[in-house]
């Protein structure tokens, strides 16, 4: 379990901090802590609070490992100043919660078009959602949807979304379109 | 018609809804230019918006959120007394809720095994189990609900415990005739080999056991003083699990399912659902993301071939419609007579079972493997008809011409009525068998009282041995199929070998397996009070043994499986099954004579007579009401109440759909006023 060792290094006014500001229980933020002490080196695992882990050792969780949105998701969630995506446990614990069960769907949809807007420019164009669906389809050249596929498939997505016609997705349409989504709650889920 | 998009950037970014959406996204990274006056004002009412909302509901990093919070904590200490307490108290209300919830997660049955199976297999398959563990619960339920309504006031009865007697009514107007029955029990010299016979076909000591409905002859058990009327409780028992299973999975299946009754376009197959929902962010296994993404290509390849397929069908000539139509007609025909050919052939196989098992069972004490073979008779050919319809569907479909995913559906659709539909013709054939009074045989009691004394327990045993054979062919076939197969798959390289590979794991087909265990579950639980028991044991144990055979035996699909639309599928299968299994327990509850030899019914016509023979005893005002409810003078105006209030909902949906329509339409003028408006203005400028 999650337990033993680790419950003695959050403090735990710390630990029901947390527990206000995300949605994760007492054992998912201490499982998170273990895991995230893990990444970091011997020496620094006393002051695990305020390390901040390479993006390199981040991307080796199993979780992460396998995601093709992997860089997107590292670099949303940190908040480093120097812009190398490197995260603290603080925005470790950010990225679990809103990708927790019991995040809410506005929650999940608002970081769902952060991580989709590849150029971050607030909203989603045709660069944006092209190299959305090559991030689908795999990283070959023979994964790759041709071009008349790929038109034709962005062509459907923005006639299904884009309320106003203006040729892009933003955010008010991507929320409203994804909460008509079945599917999207259960996928967009990581739990460690 | 100016292209989309033509208007500068920067111009847009200025523009107040922009503004507000940079602001929401917050983060210390990106400071927004100082807003202008009437920026400020919109910018403190929405934290005043905001202070309503907890702070972890915003899209913000943790130092932003503490920061939200010391603010609304700061709002907190001007407000009234009352509010305050409110605020309090609701957070501690939620507290509470999140540590009980924390405690019970760890409750939850089989929750390690599914996560794994989660990571390496995605979420379509992870439904499968989580389906599975449904049912394991629903069972278990059920099994509660009729052990400690009917089972454990018999048992305490018979035993006499807490001073317990059994009140037992003579009938009167039932001729003697009718109420003998003995079964065999065990008289003599038993061989070991009996007990195993009598264990797989539900006849000799386990007849007289809890087990089947003849066990049950009591008419009231009296309680020290007080009188617990066990045949209505029986009856409403019955009731009772049929209404809790069919509400539990309504409440499942609206749950994860998001209707859209104002657009027309179907969720499941839309683009954006498989764009943006597509990935599977649990997966953790770089192997079941490589093929993630293989399925992912796949699926948007097809579709996108679909709806080319489809604008050439849009396209076709009369003639062309004329023969598709004819071939569709007859190939309908095709399957009908196949169906016809498959009720029949149970029939006639139920027929014969019954009678050689009657003629060597009741008279003879002698017992001959043969006869085990007869008893499941039945039950090997509703497998071998399940079996092999779908494979006889699925080669038919190619020649109707639809577009794969309807192919899929009508294809599952079929599979899921030949299923379903054994089971009433076995049931049928049954009956038929019981109220077959060739010469006279009936008219004391109605039915067939020499050959079938107790008719309920007889029912009870087929359904019994329905169940131990499906048990016993999901056991056999991982076991002398699946694991052979990969194998052979592995250490043969012989070309035909590979070409056959592996299986993949087949929702729709297991799901189908275990819905008609389910269905045979349902039915028999009302002639054999401790099925559900069974049923819980049987699955419990096959989830173990799909997991294994899912580990070690198969290849993921090629196509990909939607974990909502698997998710609604499944439990619309369920439910066209509950409401199947309605209709023989209804028929024989309410139109077919209970026997008068056993059973808490004795004294009745029907099961159902127990009803209103109670509401007789109540009030004489009571009476009146229950009787006006069911007359015609109350159901008509009810009806009618009934069809306007739909009407009006119907219409109100219809408003509403003409309202959203006209706003979209405003929408897009909106925008493509703001996009002159810019560009007039970029104009102006220079």
């Amino acid at each position: 379990g999650a337990m033993g060792g680790s419950a003695s290094l959050i403090p735990p006014d710390l630990l029901g901090e947390y527990q206000e500001l995300t949605f994760l229980s007492k054992q998912e933020i201490l499982l998170a802590y273990k895991r995230f002490s893990e990444l970091l080196p011997k020496e620094e695992r006393e002051s695990a609070c305020s390390a901040r882990v390479p993006k390199s050792h981040i991307l080796t969780l199993p979780e992460l490992r396998a995601n093709p949105f992997q860089h997107r998701i590292c670099h949303v969630f940190s908040t480093s100043e120097t812009g190398d995506d490197s995260m603290s446990f603080e925005d470790f614990l950010d990225m679990l919660s809103v990708f927790s069960d019991s995040a809410t769907s506005d929650i999940k949809s608002y970081y769902a078009f952060r991580i989709f807007d590849f150029d971050d420019n607030g909203i989603l164009d045709r660069k944006d959602l092209e190299q959305l669906v090559n991030c689908l389809t795999g990283q070959g050249e023979e994964s790759r949807l041709n071009s008349a596929e790929m038109e034709q498939l962005i062509q459907n997505i923005l006639d299904e979304s884009d309320i106003d016609k203006d040729g892009t997705i933003n955010l008010s349409e991507f929320q409203h379109v994804v909460s008509r989504s079945p599917d999207f709650a259960s996928s967009f889920k990581i739990v460690l | 018609e100016e292209p989309p998009g033509a208007a500068p950037v920067d111009f847009l970014q200025e523009l107040p809804s922009c503004q507000s959406a940079r602001r929401r996204r917050g983060g210390t990274r990106e400071r927004p230019p100082a807003p202008p006056g009437s920026a400020a004002r919109a910018l403190l009412q929405e934290t005043a918006e905001q202070a309503a909302r907890p702070a972890r509901e915003a899209p913000l990093t943790i130092a932003e959120k503490r920061r939200l919070r010391g603010s609304q904590q700061a709002e907190t200490q001007r407000l009234s007394r009352w509010k305050k307490w409110r605020r309090t108290s609701s957070k501690s209300l939620k507290k509470a809720l999140s540590e009980v919830k924390g405690l019970s997660s760890y409750l939850v049955l089989w929750r390690h095994d599914i996560h794994s199976i989660q990571g390496k297999f995605g979420t379509g398959i992870q439904s499968y189990f989580s389906f599975l563990r449904f049912l394991v619960l629903l069972n278990f339920i059920i099994f509660i609900l009729m052990f400690s309504f009917v089972t454990l006031p018999t048992i305490i009865s018979k035993y006499g415990i807490f001073n317990s007697t059994i009140a037992y009514i003579s009938p009167k107007d039932i001729e003697d005739s009718c109420r003998i029955y003995e079964p065999s029990g065990n008289k003599g010299l038993i061989y070991f080999y009996t007990y195993i016979k009598d264990l797989c076909s539900g006849t000799g000591f386990l007849e007289m056991t809890s087990l089947f409905y003849g066990y049950y002859t009591v008419d009231a058990v009296w309680i020290s003083i007080m009188r617990y009327n066990l045949p209505l409780a029986y009856l409403l028992a019955t009731f009772a699990y049929l209404a809790l299973s069919f509400l539990w999975i309504i409440k499942r299946s609206v749950e994860g399912f998001m209707q859209n009754l104002v657009h027309d376009a179907d969720p499941f197959q839309s683009y954006c659902n498989k764009v943006f929902a597509g990935w599977d962010f649990c997966i953790t296994d770089p192997n079941a993301a490589r093929l993630k993404h293989r399925s992912l290509q796949y699926e948007l390849q097809t579709d996108l071939q679909e709806e080319k397929l489809r604008q050439k069908i849009a396209e076709r000539t009369t003639k062309e419609k004329l023969r598709i139509y004819s071939l569709r007609i007859f190939i309908n025909i095709i399957v009908i007579a196949i169906l016809l050919g498959c009720f029949y052939s149970i029939y006639r196989v139920t027929v014969f079972s019954q009678e050689n098992s009657n003629v060597s069972i009741r008279n003879d004490t002698r017992t001959d493997s043969v006869n085990l073979f007869v008893q499941y008779l039945p039950s090997m050919v509703i497998t071998l008809a399940n079996f092999i319809g779908p494979l006889i569907f699925l080669f038919l479909i190619r020649f109707e011409d639809y577009t794969p995913a309807f192919e899929i559906k009508l294809t599952l659709m079929r599979c899921v009525f030949v299923r379903l539909a054994n089971i009433g013709v076995l049931l049928f054939s049954l009956w038929s068998q019981i109220s077959n009074c060739g010469t006279d045989k009936c008219k004391p009691c109605g039915y067939n009282y020499k050959l079938y004394p107790c008719w309920e327990s007889d029912v009870g045993q087929e359904m019994y041995k329905l169940m131990i054979f499906d048990f016993f062919v999901i056991l056999a076939v991982p076991l002398f199929v699946d694991f052979p197969r990969k194998w052979l798959v592995t250490h043969s390289s012989c070309k035909l070998i590979q070409w056959f590979g592996q299986q993949e794991f087949g929702i729709s087909d297991n799901v189908l397996e275990i819905i008609y265990g389910q269905t045979i579950c349902w039915i028999g639980t009302f002639f054999s009070p401790l099925l559900p028991a069974i049923a819980t044991i049987k699955y419990f144990i096959i989830f173990y043994v799909k997991k294994l055979v899912l580990i070690h035996t198969r290849k993921p699909a090629a196509r990909p499986i939607r974990a909502s639309g698997s998710n609604f599928f499944f439990l619309a299968v369920l439910l066209i099954g509950l409401i199947l299994a309605f209709i023989p327990l209804g028929v024989s509850i309410v139109s077919i004579p209970s026997s008068k030899a056993c059973g808490p019914f004795r004294n009745f016509n029907t099961s159902w007579e127990v009803i209103p023979d109670t509401i007789l005893e109540f009030p004489t005002v009571l009476q009146q009401i229950l009787f006006g409810m069911a007359s015609e003078a109350f159901a008509v105006p009810f009806f009618m109440i009934i069809c306007i209030v739909m009407f009006y909902f119907i219409a109100l949906a219809r408003a509403h759909k003409q309202v959203v329509e006209q706003l979209r339409e405003q929408l897009v003028l909106e925008s493509r006023d703001k996009a002159f408006l810019i560009r007039k203005i970029t104009e102006a400028q220079r």
